[in-house]
Parts: structure tokens; sequence; C-alpha cells
């Protein structure tokens, strides 16, 4: 039994993306996920699953909220922001055993209202965000000596690899330029009409070697939604249907430690893309477009390795000359990305990559037959949807 | 003592035990005692072997600089003195690595294999923190 092409997206939603004034997330994720829902050609009543991406919203005031009394399958998926991309496998299997039908992935939080203001109100209530499986070394390893965020752990990733390969600022810089050029097209992109240059990625201020202010993710409120259902009653819904084709979630070792690593660089990602691709059929240079999880420029890099696309230590050369533009081969977050449309923890990667593949995103990509998603989390955890119309 | 405002350690269970060997200015890692396999963050067990039996090790103290950042924006008040600061990976002898902070380093001669040394640092009356100066 393979999960290939059981379960299509057939709805995504979402709400503007702002940085304040903060609504409640559910207020959000439920604009979004009705959003979602219309989108589907569906009603409330035939969501009979949902797959929750994170701790921030509760199935029960969830199915509440939207008059759902048949839910027969629920579950959260907690693995950061590795978790949207996962949500579309336990959606896949949830479909294919036939334990559930039609599935809601919702995804809200306030990443500006209630992450980012309240750090600098008051910076010392949050190391980290959320009790989870980072807390332990965090907590007792981490933090007592400024390590604080994940800006500054996975600077250590890109310092190692700076150092042992030479990737440069100004590769780091084509994942921060090519994200901000795509946004220009995006009328729900926070960052259309500010548009980058190599110069002003360069110039901008340095937070935490080698990552400058450009190489950081936004911080927004906001949220995204996604329905999924059989690849049989897909058919009868209003848009083309966008197959999973193959989906997997992996995780680096030990998860919880960034530090203690036998192979320093080997992610969650290096475990799910072969597995992914290997479900699907196809290798990354199929690929039609890649929406790889943005949190900062160099984890793109570490991904687009991790995936295949290049050997380790090579990917400085792989995303020069615009290769990751939209005339480029590999044309990279065509909606902008977390660094320039909104953080919505990669789901809005998910929104995006299924309206290219409906012919139906706002920067089209010409002729797009399939494409993929990643999602990455906490200490590396990582997942891999290869999608197709 | 001027207050200080830092994260302190946690500090529960296992890692208390960690600590409560720095505040003896001594640094010890668990070892397995059926296989000597060296390990950190410390563990209920043993990955390689199973082994539910260990013991605290002194570490040799010495290790190598593996990897760092270098903070130049304070995210927590307490560090805004520090920036810019070097947070760094020092892989040790026993070949665990330990996250820790640098003692009369400079930023600018920071190089993956720098040997490093352990120092310790009493920041409370309860705290000692394990550091690393050059070698």
């Amino acid at each position: 039994m393979t999960l290939r092409d059981k379960a299509c997206i057939v709805g995504v939603g979402e709400t503007q993306y702002t940085r304040g004034p903060g609504q409640s997330i559910m207020r959000l994720v439920l604009q979004a996920s009705r959003n979602a829902i219309a989108d589907a050609g569906l009603n409330t009543h035939d969501i009979d699953g949902f797959v929750i991406p994170s701790p921030f919203t509760l199935q029960e005031p969830l199915a509440a909220n939207l008059g759902i009394e048949n839910l027969r399958y629920s579950v959260m998926v907690n693995m950061g922001g590795a978790s949207c991309v996962s949500a579309l496998q336990t959606a896949a299997m949830a479909i294919a055993s036939g334990v559930a039908e039609t599935i809601l992935i919702p995804f809200g939080w306030n990443g500006y209202s209630q992450v980012s203001v309240s750090r600098r109100e008051d910076p010392a209530s949050r190391i980290p965000l959320r009790e989870n499986a980072m807390s332990e070394a965090l907590r007792n390893y981490y933090a007592p000596y400024g390590c604080l965020a994940p800006m500054h752990f996975y600077a250590w990733l890109a310092t190692r690899h700076s150092e042992l390969y030479g990737t440069t600022s100004e590769e780091m810089g084509q994942v921060a330029l090519a994200c901000r050029a795509h946004a220009q097209h995006n009328p729900r992109a926070y960052m259309r009409d500010r548009p980058l240059t190599m110069n002003e990625y360069l110039a901008s201020p340095m937070m935490a070697s080698p990552f400058r202010r450009f190489d950081c993710c936004l911080e927004t409120d906001g949220a995204c939604a996604v329905v999924v259902t059989s690849a049989e009653k897909a058919q009868d819904l209003p848009h083309d249907p966008v197959y999973i084709m193959g989906v997997a979630e992996g995780h680096p070792y030990p998860a919880d430690d960034i530090s203690n690593r036998a192979d320093f660089f080997r992610i969650g990602l290096h475990h799910a893309a072969p597995e992914a691709f290997g479900i699907a059929g196809v290798a990354p240079q199929d690929m039609h477009f890649a929406q790889v999880y943005d949190c900062f420029t160099y984890v793109v890099l570490l991904q687009l390795e991790a995936l295949g696309f290049c050997a380790q230590g090579e990917v400085g050369a792989f995303v020069r000359d615009g290769r990751l533009m939209i005339d480029g081969d590999l044309p990279l977050n065509t909606h902008g990305g977390l660094l320039s449309e909104a953080h919505v923890w990669g789901l809005n990667h998910v929104v995006e990559a299924t309206r290219q593949l409906r012919h139906e995103a706002p920067l089209q990509v010409p002729d797009c037959e399939l494409g993929l998603v990643t999602g990455w989390g906490d200490f590396g955890d990582g997942s891999l949807a290869v999608l197709r119309r | 003592m001027q207050e200080y405002t830092k994260p302190l350690p946690r500090g529960e269970d296992l890692h208390a035990e960690f600590y409560q060997f720095c505040r003896n200015h001594e640094l010890r890692f668990q070892r397995c005692s059926d296989c000597e396999a060296w390990r950190h963050m410390p563990r209920e067990c043993c990955e390689a072997c199973g082994s539910f039996d260990w013991s605290w090790q002194p570490s040799s103290g010495q290790g190598t600089l593996f990897s760092w950042t270098i903070i130049h924006r304070a995210l927590h008040p307490s560090f805004a003195d520090d920036v810019p600061y070097a947070v760094a990976i020092v892989e040790m002898q026993e070949g665990v690595r330990l996250v820790s902070g640098l003692v009369d380093v400079p930023n600018d001669s920071l190089q993956i294999g720098l040997p490093l040394q352990v120092v310790f640092e009493d920041v409370t009356s309860e705290v000692t923190l394990p550091k690393f100066r050059s070698a």
C-alpha cells in the first residue's frame, strides 16, 4: 500500500497578514478555515477530520466554532515549523486508510503581536516561547550563555558550513533576494513594495553571525488553512485537484540537542527527502518549483543540499546566477516565503504550491506540473511533500 | 555582588547533578558503566548498549572550538553589555560537545579547531558555569 496519489489538496485559504492589532488565534484560524472550506466548494459539516499542526489551536473549541459534530479523527502534529507539511502525511494516511475522508489542516498565530512585541516589552519571559522538546537543552545548556532563540542555534550550523565549505553571504543573499523579488508580485505579501538589492542586503545589520537582518524571516499575525480529501471525492470539487504524490517526515539525531550530533549537518529532511521522492517516483531535478521553509536564508541552503539538488557543501555554487528566481531553473518561494510574504509556519508554502499547480498563482511558474514543499522545525525536524496536478 | 540577571540553568533532575559538579569546579560527563561511552546531554540510559548503569566521570577539560556565533543584538537585556559576544560549541577530548562561553578569546580569532581549556565562573552564590579560555 502506498500513499501516492491517495489524497488531494482541494481547498486553501488564509487571512490578511499583518503586524497587529492582534485578533485571537481562534478567530484567525476560523477565518482561514472557512475560506479554505468554501474554496473547496464544501461546507463545514463536510469536515470529518482535523490534523492540527501546532499546540496553539485545540480541536474541541475549533469543532465547536465550526459546528462539526461528526469529527471521526483528530490529532496534533508537534514538530514546530515541520508540522504543516508533516500534517499532509497524517492527512493522507487517514484518508488512504478510510479513517476520515475530508480533513482540515489549520494554522494561525500572532507571530508579531504575541511573540515579537511581548519579547520587547518583557524580554525575560520567553525563553523558549513554549515548553517543548527543545526546552531541556535550551534552558539548561544554551540560554545561560546567551543562546536564546532559533537565530542563535541555527547560526552555529551556518558558521561551520561557511568555515568548512566557504559559503558566502552573497550566496545566502540569493535566497533573500529571490523571496523579496517574488513578493513584489504578491498582493498578500507583507514586503510587497519593498524591493531589496544585494547592496542593501549586505549592508543590513548583523544580528548573530552570519545572519544579518535580511537573512531572518518576518514576524507577522495571520492564519492559513488547507482542506485535503480523497482523490475520488476531489474529482467532484470546483478546483483542479492537487495530488499529494509523495510525503514524509524525518528527524535529526538527537532531535533535542542540536550541539551533539555525530553528523552536524544531517537534518530531518535528509531522511524525509528520499522517502517522499521515493513514494512519488520522481527526482529533485523534476521539480518545477520549490517552496522551502525559509526561517533563515542559510536554512534554505542546507535544505537544498538535503533535498539532493547538490552535494554537501556545494549549495553556494548551486544558487548563483539567478537559479532561484522565477525565470531560473528552480523558482524558490514564489509567494515570497517566510522571508517576504508572512510567517505562517510554512502552511502558506502549501497554499502557494497549491495555487501554482492550479495555475492560479499571482506569480505563475509557466506550465508547472509538479513541485515540492518542505517543513523545518525546532532543532531541524523536517518534512517534504511532492505535489502534482 | 551586583545582581546576576542572566538566565540560570533550570537544573532539574540529571542536569542538577551536572551543575553540582560545576559548583565544585569539576567538569564531569556521564559515562556508561558497561560500554564506557561518554555522553552529553545527560540521559537515563546508553544509546549504544542500552545499559541503565552509568557514573559521572571527570573530563580532561580540554577541547577544541567546533562552531560559534557572535551575537550583535541582545535578545535579553542582561546580555546587552556583553554585545558582541560569542556562544560556542566546544568539542571535548572525550568526544562530547558542550555549549559554552569564551573568556579572553577575541571574536576575530575564532576558528575551527582552536584549542580550549575549561574555567569555572561562580556567577551566583549557588551557580557556577563552565566557560573556556585559550589552551
